[in-house]
């Protein structure tokens, strides 16, 4: 099904471009990765850094106008999404690649019933008759631990609480057992505790499944312990690219040390907690140098003036950042003792 | 569900009594009654008149006498139709007002829904700014205009159709009567599906039915057009309401015997119980048809619980 | 009976809540869908950003100070500012708005000023009828008795041989003016019932709007109908007064509904709250800190609100209950040309139109303000 050398997906200079009053919004510029089959993507940034807009884009879900998928290739499954048929995508949605969105509480539609909306899926993809798709979803739901699943399955989406919505959520994007799980910040919207009820239960599920995962979070703490391969994005680039290990540990670009810093350290008491100066750029007018550079510490004239390369740090290391390499050892310097 | 019910039947009651009692007052606190018309009684005849009516007892007691009669339906004799009882009046006139207010209604939402989901799902296309503007124009141009126009068209120029008087239902009278009441809430409905269709296509229940794979005539069907026509049934209220300003200018440009007709008869006549009865039996009507618009909302969309 | 969909929202609650999501810096709108709005609005809402962060910071118990009330008002000015110029810039780019404005302003002056300015140019008054009898009946436009071409009376003449452009620009005054006078009217009862009720609350406030339901439930125009022929014996001076008083007495309904929405969210605010410490008067607080931020939904229903109280003075005129002669509306001079359509037409097109060249932009504009004012609920 997939190309031979293990990828499920493949994104190469993904472009996606918003036309506003204010002029063109660079949403996504130039985003490239791969996913291997069964690993899990992180893709941590700023709301409006375009982690949202790169997955609509993959599913081709970005509404045009005013968006507009300008260049780029999404390879999965040997074929280039952004090249098939609208009714060849569509079989591939919900199918193939599934997605959880950031919102339960407005995910579902209200007026129908749950059972109606879970069934459809099987219905549509699977062929699944009626009563097929009824014992396929209660089963669904029970795997993804709504107690008395029989019972509930006919309520409406308001009778159940945001955790459980979100249950629902992903019951339905994996009810067609697919190959790839976009999950958009799955759990910004709740309470802390059923975060990790739910975090966990998307881990779980993947390691039977065998589903690839798009985790994305503005919370490093939430992809931290889930992902394998980890993007940090930031004005609608790739700022770094590594394994979440090496990412953690040995940080190559400022701003996701900045961001490393502003996660709270429950082992230093007093310490202050940082902050990363600075509002998010406006998309609209990004300046022509590194759009981080007004916030960043490192920054030098240079950074104003000229674009930052992409540096490749190590193997699966890659920074964009004129002093990534130098970054890089630091955080190095540090992580050793 | 039923407790809604109830109250809100109770609410109803004080307000068709607000409603007859306000009617009843501008008549009475208007300067001259029916018979000071434009020749006077003798002195004798206007008494037994007065007597006759209860004309000559005080104010309460008169009020309270109507409103005993109304509490069992009863409105009483029509002045300006001598001997003919305001309900039998009501009863003739009720077939040619329903008749042509419900055929404009139906009208109205198969073109207002089709037009307004059209323009909602092309939006800032060609069909939208199109059926946008004839929508604004059916706003801004008054069905005495419109009424008027189509009959000098179809019937005067084109030989199409006939111009006026009522012959019952079916018959080719009715058409152009129902096309100009139902202009303006074809319009509203319109807009207020496209209003309703946008909001709905924007969310994020239509974002997730469309990564399932839904086709987007699946998308629109299953899971748009609920909870985007909403805003059209809550205006079925207000548009019944129109409806009735609107059947009296239409049966007088067409000439049609329905309440609006006797209903401008009566007010012109100071035809005393004839006003009440048909406000009163109107009020009734449109509160009983509101509560149904809010049962069937509840019953659309099943957040609602009262 | 126009603007039924008006939401109440409110865009104070909007300038204010943005600064307050510190924890998690962000562009206002869901950044799936930064069309438009999402990254057009929050750049100005940004600027007042700070003070009204300084106004929601500081403890009620400790704005006790005047300069701090004097404050909080100056906030509700500066946000204000910029919140209107961000709307006129919205406003100006909408075409369709742009053009109900423009041909409104036209149509306000040509009524104000026309008559004066046509009686020096071809000497017609709306109610000058020819001594001449061959003069009496209805020309057509842009002709002279002889047939032949003629700048007198460009728009015709009616069937007493009046000059059509003269009573069509009279009869634009009187529309007009039934208009804005009981939309004045609707507006004052309106926003006064409303924002007594809403800031009131609880027992007043359910009272009062229960009252209102039972209001909106009447058949107010049949209502009007009634009192317009009872009392109808009336000069047509008189009869234009209660036209006044009638049409405006039963549209501020909606009005009220909509200004209580606004004082209700608006009322549990820091800034009220603020004031409410210092010891500022109820109607005060309501009047003066209140009202002035319910002004944006209240504009937009007024623009709506003038159009249809001038169709429904067409409709009572229609009817024979409105404007009475020598008096003239458009809607008593369609009224009169309904009647010669098939043989007079110009006695209609041009009353008509021009109704309904208004009407048209009126609700132009409404909906150009509403989008303009409130570009979250971009409606219609």
């Amino acid at each position: 099904m997939s190309t031979n050398n293990g990828n499920v997906l493949e994104v190469r200079d993904l472009r996606t471009y918003f036309q506003t009053e204010d002029g063109t919004v660079k949403a996504v510029d130039g985003i490239s990765f791969d996913l291997k089959r069964g690993e899990t993507l992180g893709i941590v940034g700023e709301s409006g850094s375009g982690k949202s807009v790169t997955n609509l884009s993959i599913i081709r879900l970005i509404p045009t106008p005013p968006g507009e998928i300008v260049s780029g290739e999404v390879r999965f499954g040997g074929q280039d999404l952004l090249k098939l048929s609208e009714s060849e995508i569509r079989k591939i949605r919900g199918r193939r690649i599934a997605m959880v969105f950031q919102d339960p509480m407005s995910s579902l539609n209200p007026f129908m019933k749950i059972s109606r909306q879970l069934m459809e899926t099987t219905q549509l993809h699977l062929g699944h008759t009626k009563r097929e798709a009824r014992e396929h979803a209660i089963k669904m739901l029970e795997t993804v631990g709504i107690p008395e699943a029989r019972d509930r399955i006919d309520s409406y989406p308001h009778e159940f609480s945001g955790g459980m919505r979100q249950r629902v959520m992903i019951a339905m994007a994996l009810s067609c057992e697919p190959e790839l799980l976009i999950a958009d910040e799955p759990t910004t919207a709740l309470d802390v505790t059923i975060q990790a009820q739910i975090l966990e239960l998307i881990k779980t599920l993947k390691s039977v499944t065998g589903t690839s995962v798009i985790l994305v979070s503005h919370d490093l703490g939430v992809v931290a312990g889930m992902t394998d391969h980890l993007i940090v994005m930031y004005a609608g680039k790739v700022f770094e690219q590594a394994p979440t290990r090496d990412l953690f540990a040995t940080p190559g670009n400022p701003y996701t040390k900045g961001l490393l810093r502003s996660v709270p350290d429950p082992t230093d008491e007093q310490g202050k907690l940082y902050q990363i100066p600075g509002q998010p750029p406006d998309v609209a007018h990004l300046p022509p140098g590194c759009p981080f550079a007004p916030r960043c510490e490192r920054a030098e004239e240079l950074c104003h003036r000229e674009f930052p390369p992409f540096v490749q740090l190590t193997a699966e290391h890659f920074s964009l950042c004129h002093f990534a390499s130098e970054v890089y050892e630091k955080s190095q310097a540090e992580a050793r003792p | 569900m039923l407790r809604f019910i109830l109250r809100r039947l109770l609410i109803t009651i004080p307000t068709i009594l607000v409603v007859i009692t306000i009617t009843w007052a501008l008549v009475r606190l208007a300067p001259g009654n029916f018979y000071t018309g434009e020749k006077k009684l003798p002195a004798a005849i206007e008494q037994n008149i007065r007597e006759k009516y209860g004309l000559d007892k005080p104010w309460r007691e008169q009020y309270l006498r109507m409103m005993s009669h109304i509490m069992v339906l009863d409105f009483g004799t029509s002045l300006s139709y001598p001997g003919q009882p305001v309900n039998a009046i009501i009863g003739r006139a009720l077939p040619v007002s329903a008749t042509i207010g419900l055929l404009a209604y139906l009208l109205a939402l198969a073109v207002g829904i089709v037009a307004g989901s059209v323009a909602a799902l092309k939006q800032n296309s060609k069909w939208d700014y199109a059926s946008m503007t004839l929508a604004m124009l059916g706003i801004s141009i008054p069905n005495f205009v419109l009424g008027p126009i189509l009959v000098l068209v179809f019937s005067l120029m084109l030989y199409w159709l006939p111009p006026s008087r009522w012959e019952g239902f079916p018959s080719w009278n009715v058409v152009l009567p129902v096309i100009t009441l139902s202009g303006i809430y074809m319009a509203y409905i319109a807009r207020l599906t496209r209003a309703g269709m946008l909001e709905v296509l924007n969310s994020d229940y239509i974002r997730t039915a469309r990564a399932k794979g839904l086709s987007e005539s699946q998308v629109v069907i299953r899971h748009a057009l609920r909870g985007g026509l909403l805003p059209v049934v809550s205006y079925t209220g207000p548009a019944l309401a129109f409806l009735l300003t609107g059947t009296v200018v239409v049966e007088r440009i067409f000439a049609l015997p329905g309440l609006g007709h006797y209903f401008l008869q009566a007010a012109s006549n100071r035809d005393e119980p004839l006003i009440i009865g048909i406000v009163a039996f109107v009020a009734i009507i449109l509160l009983l048809m509101n509560l149904l618009v809010d049962i069937t909302y509840a019953y659309l969309d099943p957040r609602i619980r009262y | 009976m126009s603007g039924t969909g008006v939401p109440p929202v409110n865009h104070r609650q909007d300038a204010l809540a943005l600064p307050m999501n510190e924890d998690e810096p962000k562009l206002p709108a869901d950044e799936t869908e930064p069309s438009s709005t999402a990254l057009g609005a929050p750049l100005s809402l940004s600027v007042v950003a700070p003070l009204s962060d300084d106004v929601l910071h500081t403890p009620p118990e400790v704005a006790v100070a005047e300069g701090d009330v004097r404050l909080t008002a100056e906030d509700d000015f500066v946000s204000g500012t910029s919140l209107w110029k961000d709307a006129r810039r919205r406003l100006l780019k909408n075409k369709l708005a742009v053009f109900g404005l423009i041909v409104v302003s036209i149509v306000t002056v040509a009524s104000i000023v026309g008559p004066f300015v046509l009686k020096l140019i071809t000497g017609m008054t709306p109610d000058y009828i020819p001594g001449d009898a061959a003069l009496i009946r209805s020309f057509p436009p842009f002709t002279a008795p002889d047939g032949s071409f003629s700048w007198t009376h460009p728009m015709g003449t009616d069937r007493q041989g009046r000059d059509m452009l003269a009573r069509v620009l009279q009869g634009g005054q009187i529309s007009l003016m039934v208009g804005v006078i009981a939309t004045l009217m609707s507006l004052v009862i309106g926003v006064s019932y409303g924002a007594i009720a809403g800031y009131l609350g609880g027992r007043v406030d359910n009272l009062m709007m229960r009252l209102v339901d039972v209001l909106y439930a009447i058949p107010y125009i049949i209502l009007v109908i009634v009192l317009l022929a009872m009392f109808k014996d009336q000069t047509p001076r008189g009869q234009l007064i209660l036209l006044f008083i009638a049409l405006g007495s039963v549209s501020w309904l909606t009005m009220a509904r909509i200004v209580r929405g606004q004082v209700l969210s608006l009322k549990h605010q820091e800034f009220v709250l603020a004031a409410r410490a210092t010891g500022v008067s109820t109607p005060r607080i309501i009047f003066r800190h209140i009202v002035p931020n319910t002004l944006g939904p209240v504009i937009v229903y007024a623009t709506l609100t003038i159009p249809s109280v001038m169709l429904a003075e067409a409709f009572l005129s229609f009817l024979g209950f409105g404007v009475q002669p020598p008096l003239a509306s458009w809607g008593s001079l369609v009224t009169d040309g309904v009647q010669n359509i098939g043989i007079f037409p110009w006695q209609l097109i041009f009353p008509g139109l021009t109704m309904a060249l208004t009407l048209f932009s009126l609700n132009f504009l409404g909906d150009g303000l509403r989008d303009a004012l409130d570009p979250r609920m971009r409606k219609f």
